[in-house]
């Protein structure tokens, strides 16, 4: 299935109302990006343009240094970066091995055990803040870069997405690597894991974007700036004594949000070419 | 020969007991304004670790003052506190209800401002001391003022004169859309701390000393709910509905409102941005002049060490120096803490350039304590969802604030 | 047990134990704290039965949160996955320019909440905002959105739909994507209009991704609550506030873990019970191809 396959058009009424259709698209289009493109307006532009758009008022890159002193945002970027990471190789590893489990093996109170697992699909951490901050507390290990990625990093979703990716794979090719002696593991990694590249792909991808852009958890179970990721961060530039100042906060934001942003832009395809071949419905 | 290596041991030794004698001092601490305050602190700290050797000391950003305060009793909860932090001075009860902190024994506090040690001493004790604190001041800007036939330089000076002036600065188009309101008291964010700047002047106060008790329907303090939700409401000359404390400084230099009330905290803020000539100046009075204080005290925490709570105490204590207060108050518009402070070259020459700056300090003869009780944020919480729903016409000033009180004293039952 | 069985289990136990861990050791861990109060000082915390449900009862914030979550998540959920597969429908289409605003619908969610809410905040500011400048020539009046309870709950599901719906829209697109072309041919050779291809083909293809879209929205309609945070701070008087807000004022402003507890409890039996009524309706009107 390739991706530039559109729909045959059935349309009765001819090039007018596709004519109107694609300006509504357009519209709502612009409406989408448009928080985006007001960023980029009030960050490049002095603190009085923040609400006026005068299209030939001076640029400026000040705000960007001003957000960027506000707060040790270099340390908040290795945080993230190193909290995204960590999760995401957490998660491959942790619901691969779960994944194969569930799709491939028989054991006893495998159907609880799943239902168990799908509980977290609704039930995220998210919503245990005030318990798992407890535990986090017992363990020890409270204001640390782990201790915001531990509660997600076995995923049911991604548990989920695997076992049925797994499910897929010809039972031919399995016995075909068992007779030749293979190991359960080495037929995992020699077998599996390679056709399952494409959801590993699409994962990744909403993996990191949401751990990147969480919030909560991480204000909840963070202290101190060597813990903090960017978005508890961006924060402090919402409940000054100054009140709001949109130039430096939209500064802040386009740096917070760039590493993504360029990412997107340069794997646009790939992103929408991995979730469709991942088969998610 | 054996002598050398008796003296290297000795050197090692005396080397060995300095680095471990030298205590360490962690410091939670709140930015609230703009500007390079993480560098400021740090520079601020390395100072003392200069006159002081055997003391270090971190000082660890922590956010805004809420997640200050989430950040030190989390970790004092989970057993490892930060020796010393500046938390708002109305945490003060909630602070001595976890066991958190232990009082400044035997610390000479005669030198702050009455005022501000309103809100750091209980049981006779003092529990804080002042670092960075602030008023609530009226700024008005001129231009608008004499476009509207008013003198530019004289402010309102009781709630009468406020509301005529805001009559006559109220601007409205053809349509009839208000395109400049007289007057903005944000109502978002610290909707009690606005509320005493109309309380105080008509002469009542909302708690008590002790912290146990409210007194949120007193008529004087309905009748102050009252004057607050008129104008919006009834005068039309402020914007009805709750207004926003973030964007409060940005209407003002949009123009889109000739006054805003709101912390002498901003003063730098409107100096920068302010493309107009602006006034400031004291609440207006009703029966008496008065705002409450604001702002942050140093507090130094309980399950320190004894040698850690003694470095936290001069650490503290340099902190407030006059210089340093004075320094402080001029690199962020806080209100220098003491009067010895305003004394200073430095801070005479600031204020002779800048005489607004005066204001909030000349205030404080009449200024009163922020409202602070045991459980404060949930008592703060009652107070601000009962001026709210009479902003917003939901209910009247006379229900809300009976509403309120009836909260609180459920609230605070257990503590009396 | 037999050899695979064990190999079984061994797979299966690191992430096992993990959530065992983060999701249902939490799970009974609300359950019994909500049956004690908070244990102050060093005291540990007393068994006080029923009290924090009792409390909750006469919670007015409580029942407004909750009643607001409802609203909220009936102001998502069903327009952010009609945005969603209208989205899909025109990315997938001949469109011109359909790449651009595959590109405008999808960035929302790359941007971190808590950042863009400010934008929305001037988006929604009264006099100057983004809103009322695009309004004033149309000669509406301004409003204050956020500061007026009729309808600052209306601009935050604002917010959460403009955040979810391009995330949505790429689920459909690829089921979208996997709908083989000859059923548009037949259906064009039978002279079928394209509504009526759409409901009676298309949509009933698209069950699986609507199921798994639904539940995924509303999830979202309780956690997403990072916007209330920057926008009104759960005002004005609790119109915005949400019942996971309400869960993090009370636990870590107020510092109440035993009531916290207690509201934990209610949002998961909430979460439980959509979940458990979703697969049931909608597992019988789910086509599988």
């Amino acid at each position: 299935m390739n991706e530039a396959s559109p729909r045959p058009s059935l349309s009765r009424h001819g090039a007018g109302a596709q004519f109107l259709e694609t300006v509504a698209a357009w519209i709502l289009g612009f409406l989408w990006i448009l928080p985006l493109i007001y960023a980029f307006w009030t960050a490049f532009h002095p603190s009085e343009f923040s609400t006026r758009f005068e299209l030939l008022a001076p640029l400026t890159l000040d705000n960007f240094r001003r957000a960027w002193e506000a707060a040790p945002f270099a340390r908040y970027f290795l945080n993230s970066f190193m909290l995204v990471t960590m999760v995401l190789a957490a998660q491959l590893v942790l619901c691969t091995l779960a994944g194969y489990a569930f799709a491939r093996f028989e054991f006893p109170g495998k159907e609880i055990a799943f239902i168990l697992v799908l509980l977290q699909l609704m039930i995220m951490p998210d919503v245990l803040i005030v318990e798992n901050y407890t535990t986090m507390s017992r363990l020890g290990i409270l204001d640390s870069i782990p201790a915001i990625g531990l509660p997600y990093m076995a995923s049911a979703f991604g548990i989920f997405l695997l076992r049925q990716t797994f499910k897929t794979v010809p039972r031919e090719l399995d016995e075909a690597a068992r007779v030749e002696g293979a190991s359960a593991l080495q037929i995992l990694w020699k077998v599996y894991v390679p056709l399952a590249r494409p959801v590993y792909l699409a994962y990744g991808l909403v993996s990191v974007s949401f751990h990147w852009n969480n919030f909560l958890w991480p204000l909840i179970v963070t202290n101190s700036v060597s813990s903090r990721p960017v978005t508890v961060g961006l924060q402090v530039f919402s409940s000054g004594d100054q009140g709001i100042d949109w130039s430096v906060i939209t500064a802040a934001t386009i740096m917070t949000s760039a590493p993504l942003l360029v990412a997107f832009l340069l794997f646009q395809r790939q992103f929408v070419q991995s979730f469709m071949r991942a088969g998610i419905r | 020969m054996r002598n050398a290596w008796r003296l290297l041991a000795a050197a090692c030794a005396s080397a060995a007991l300095a680095v471990a004698a030298q205590v360490e001092v962690t410091f939670y601490y709140p930015v609230a304004v703009g500007g390079p305050i993480t560098r400021i602190v740090d520079q601020m700290a390395a100072d003392f670790e200069k006159e002081n050797p055997s003391i270090k000391v971190k000082p660890v950003y922590a956010g805004t003052y809420q997640e200050t305060l989430v950040k030190a009793l989390t970790a004092h909860k989970s057993g490892t506190p930060p020796t010393t932090a500046v938390l708002l001075s109305t945490d003060m009860f909630t602070l001595i209800d976890e066991e958190a902190i232990v009082p400044f024994d035997g610390v000479d506090t005669s030198a702050y401002y009455k005022a501000f040690m309103a809100n750091s001493q209980t049981g006779g004790k003092t529990w804080g001391i002042p670092f960075q604190r602030s008023t609530i001041v009226m700024y008005w800007n001129k231009e608008l003022f004499s476009e509207a036939g008013l003198d530019p330089n004289r402010a309102p000076a009781n709630w009468n004169e406020v509301l005529q002036y805001a009559q006559k600065l109220t601007k409205r188009d053809a349509s009839g859309a208000v395109t400049q309101w007289g007057v903005q008291i944000p109502s978002t964010a610290f909707p009690y701390w606005l509320f005493q700047a109309l309380t105080t002047p008509n002469g009542v106060e909302l708690m008590n000393q002790a912290g146990t008790e409210t007194y949120f329907d007193k008529p004087e303090v309905i009748e102050a709910l009252q004057y607050w939700v008129d104008l919006g409401r009834k005068h039309k000359v402020m914007a009805s509905g709750t207004i926003e404390w973030g964007t409060t400084p940005k209407d003002f230099f949009e123009k889109k409102t000739a006054m805003m009330w709101t912390t002498t905290g901003n003063l730098t803020n409107v100096r920068n941005n302010a493309k107009f000539d602006f006034g400031v100046a004291m609440l207006p009075e009703k029966k008496r002049r008065g705002s409450p204080t604001g702002g942050g005290n140093f507090y130094v925490f309980k399950k320190a060490s004894r040698e850690q709570q003694a470095a936290a105490v001069k650490f503290a204590n340099w902190m407030t120096a006059p210089e340093r207060a004075a320094q402080w108050g001029i690199d962020t518009g806080y209100v220098a803490v003491r009067a010895d402070a305003w004394a200073t070259p430095k801070m005479q020459e600031y204020v002779k350039g800048f005489p607004v700056a005066a204001v909030a300090r000349d205030q404080l003869q009449f200024a009163v304590a922020e409202l602070s009780t045991h459980d404060n944020q949930r008592v703060t919480k009652a107070l601000n969802d009962g001026i709210q729903a009479a902003m917003t016409g939901t209910k009247t000033p006379e229900q809300a604030m009976k509403d309120a009180q009836a909260e609180a004293t459920r609230i605070l039952r257990s503590y009396k | 047990m037999s050899r695979g069985a064990i190999h079984g289990w061994l797979l299966l136990l690191p992430a096992f134990a993990l959530l065992a861990l983060f999701t249902h050791w939490p799970v009974l861990g609300t359950i019994w704290d909500s049956f004690h109060a908070t244990p102050k000082g060093g005291r540990p915390a007393p068994w006080v039965g029923l009290e924090n449900y009792q409390v909750m009862m006469a919670d007015e914030v409580f029942w407004k949160s909750l009643w607001n979550n409802l609203w909220y998540a009936l102001g998502t959920v069903p327009v952010s996955i009609a945005l969603a597969i209208l989205m899909a429908l025109w990315v997938n289409s001949a469109m011109r320019g359909r790449t651009w605003l595959r590109m405008a619908f999808f960035t929302p969610t790359i941007l971190p909440m808590i950042a863009v809410a400010n934008i929305w905040l001037f988006f929604f500011t009264p006099q100057y905002g983004l809103l009322e400048q695009v309004l004033r020539p149309f000669g509406i009046a301004s409003r204050n959105w956020l500061g007026n309870p009729d309808t600052a709950l209306a601009c935050v599901t604002l917010v959460a739909i403009w955040k979810e719906a391009g995330f949505f829209m790429i689920f459909y697109l690829a089921a979208l994507q996997s709908i083989p072309p000859s059923l548009a041919e037949a259906a064009a050779l039978e002279g079928a209009s394209r509504g009526y291809y759409f409901r009676r083909v298309v949509f009933p293809l698209l069950m699986p991704t609507t199921l798994f879209v639904m539940v995924n929205a509303v999830i979202n309609s309780v956690r997403l609550v990072d916007h209330i945070f920057v926008m009104t701070r759960g005002g004005p008087n609790n119109a915005t506030s949400l019942l996971l807000f309400h869960v993090y004022q009370v636990g870590f402003s107020f510092w109440d873990t035993g009531y916290a507890a207690a509201l934990t409890l209610v949002l998961l039996v909430v979460l439980a019970t959509v979940a458990i009524g979703q697969f049931v309706f909608l597992d019988k009107r789910v086509h599988y191809q």
